[in-house]
């Protein structure tokens, strides 16, 4: 074989790998889940969920309304223990500890596994404050660490350039964008492991959309990311795992390049190209 | 793997299937130019071939419409999975099918030359292959139509024995040039005749990777029975 022909073989072996099925782009899993039931009383709502969510990546959770997504996310830092009735069973490893178990602490959990709403909820007090309750609850920062976190929380968000001259001005003023972007802020403030995010853009128009995208890849350096959207295309830019789910049961995950353009069973493929019925 | 289902939205599905239609449509005339090009070669009917010729602007015009429908279906509908799939298919065998037509019309010109001249060959093995490019031609655009993975495997397996048949025409024509410097002249045209016959084989393929690829979600085997070794072909003059 000539030089040549041996670097267009080469070559047409990178093309080859691109398109393949691997799943070998995924990083190792920052958090695991195994064996997973969920139940609202009697109603189960989660069936047998097995998935990893690899390390400083994005997850993608797609599926039709009332397919567990949105539970799972609940699951994950143990919302639901506020309500009576709902239980969890299974286990939800993250460093080999199950979060799940009755024993683990709700607090310290929280902060190692953050969540953003579909609506920006800020608190009704000044935009360094909403940053600042949050750390408080777990940490004893002096005045200068503490402004050091909010401005770091704020640029990580995107958000410093446009409220760093109006730090004790309220929350309530700022445009439903920067609103999310806060939340997101107050999220990472505690420097959790783990963000879940359910469907954060869904409120929010294009542009403060793209932001928030683009926000999700800078946090992905330093945040394994679980987002719900029923944006297929948000999925698709910003997603590097797609799990699809229906009925409460996980069908099939795998790279959003891959889901999104050759799954393998037939019932993501009919959602995913908006024929399910 | 391709959808049984309906699309929920109505229009959408309808703009997929008018892309398909268009693709049979331009496949039908590609496959029709191809078998008036193939009798031209025989009969040397000036009037079949120019009919072959005249047809081009139409193909054209068709892949041009197909690549426009293309562009506005990712922009508006933003496809996904099958769907995507198939609609860049559409966008690759638009291609195709306009090269092949293009072959024909060129095979259909050079029987026309063909006329003014004596031949010193047999026309049967040209024709036998003209055949077998039209049977897989065929195959093909019914594999497009009906989004059918097997025939384009099919279609993919028998391009073998077209290109076994160029090799043996290529060797043949190079003899008849070497006794005859007389024969230079309608054997080249012969062999281009060969080779655009041969190319359109190639598409063919081409097509049935792409289908494959497009109903399937995998691809076909990188390497497919391939047979034109004429690039290697050396005919000497016997000593």
């Amino acid at each position: 074989m000539s030089t040549t022909e041996r670097e267009l073989k080469a070559r047409l072996e990178i093309m080859g790998g691109l398109g393949a099925e691997d799943e070998a782009g995924l990083n190792p899993a920052r958090m695991s889940l195994r064996n997973l039931d969920f139940f609202y009383g009697a109603t189960q709502a989660l069936k047998g969920i097995n998935l990893d969510f690899p390390d400083r990546q994005v997850t993608g959770l797609i599926g039709p309304s009332g397919c567990g997504k949105s539970t799972l996310l609940r699951v994950l830092n143990r919302m639901y223990d506020l309500y009576p009735g709902q239980r969890a069973t299974g286990e939800v490893l993250m460093d080999g500890e199950n979060i799940i178990a009755p024993d683990v602490d709700l607090n310290d959990l929280r902060s190692r596994v953050g969540m953003v709403f579909q609506k920006p909820t800020p608190f009704p007090m000044s935009i360094y404050d909403n940053i600042a309750f949050g750390v408080k609850l777990h940490e004893r920062l002096g005045k200068s660490a503490m402004d050091e976190r909010v401005e770091w929380s704020l640029t990580r968000a995107a958000l410093w350039g446009e409220v760093k001259d109006r730090l004790s001005a309220s929350a309530m003023g700022l445009s439903g964008g920067q609103q999310q972007r806060l939340c997101i802020a107050r999220t990472i403030a505690v420097r959790p492991e783990v963000i879940l995010l359910d469907e954060p853009t869904s409120a929010l128009d294009p542009i403060s959309t793209l932001k928030v995208e683009e926000l999700m890849d800078e946090l992905k350096q330093d945040f394994t990311i679980a987002i719900v959207t029923h944006n297929l295309q948000q999925a698709a830019r910003c997603a590097d795992q797609v799990a699809f789910f229906y009925l409460g049961e996980l069908i099939e995950v795998g790279t959003a390049a891959r889901m999104f353009t050759a799954p393998k069973v037939q019932r993501t493929q009919e959602y995913i190209t908006g024929r399910f019925g | 793997m391709a959808s049984a289902a309906e699309h929920i939205v109505k229009s959408y599905e309808q703009e997929l299937r008018q892309l398909g239609n268009l693709l049979t449509e331009m496949g039908g005339i590609v496959e029709n130019q191809v078998a008036m090009a193939s009798e031209a070669i025989v009969t040397h009917d000036s009037t079949v071939a120019s009919k072959v010729v005249e047809e081009d602007p139409r193909v054209d015009a068709i892949e041009r419409q197909v690549e426009q429908f293309v562009i506005r279906l990712l922009a508006l509908r933003q496809p996904l999975a099958g769907d995507l799939r198939l609609i860049i298919a559409a966008l690759k065998i638009t291609g195709d099918l306009e090269r092949m037509g293009d072959y024909a019309s060129n095979v259909a010109k050079r029987s026309i030359v063909l006329d003014q001249f004596p031949l010193p060959y047999s026309l049967g093995g040209l024709a036998h292959m003209a055949r077998l490019v039209q049977e897989n031609l065929k195959t093909i655009i019914d594999a497009v139509g009906e989004q059918d993975a097997d025939k384009a495997v099919e279609v993919w397996r028998s391009d073998q024995a077209i290109d076994d048949l160029y090799n043996t025409i290529f060797r043949e024509l190079i003899t008849y040039m070497m006794e005859d410097p007389r024969n230079i002249t309608p054997c080249t045209h012969l062999l281009f005749i060969a080779k655009n016959l041969e190319r359109i084989g190639d598409h063919a393929t081409n097509i049935a990777e792409t289908i494959h690829y497009a109903v399937k979600g995998e691809n076909l085997p990188e390497t497919r029975p391939k047979g034109d070794t004429s690039a290697y072909a050396v005919v000497r003059p016997k000593e």
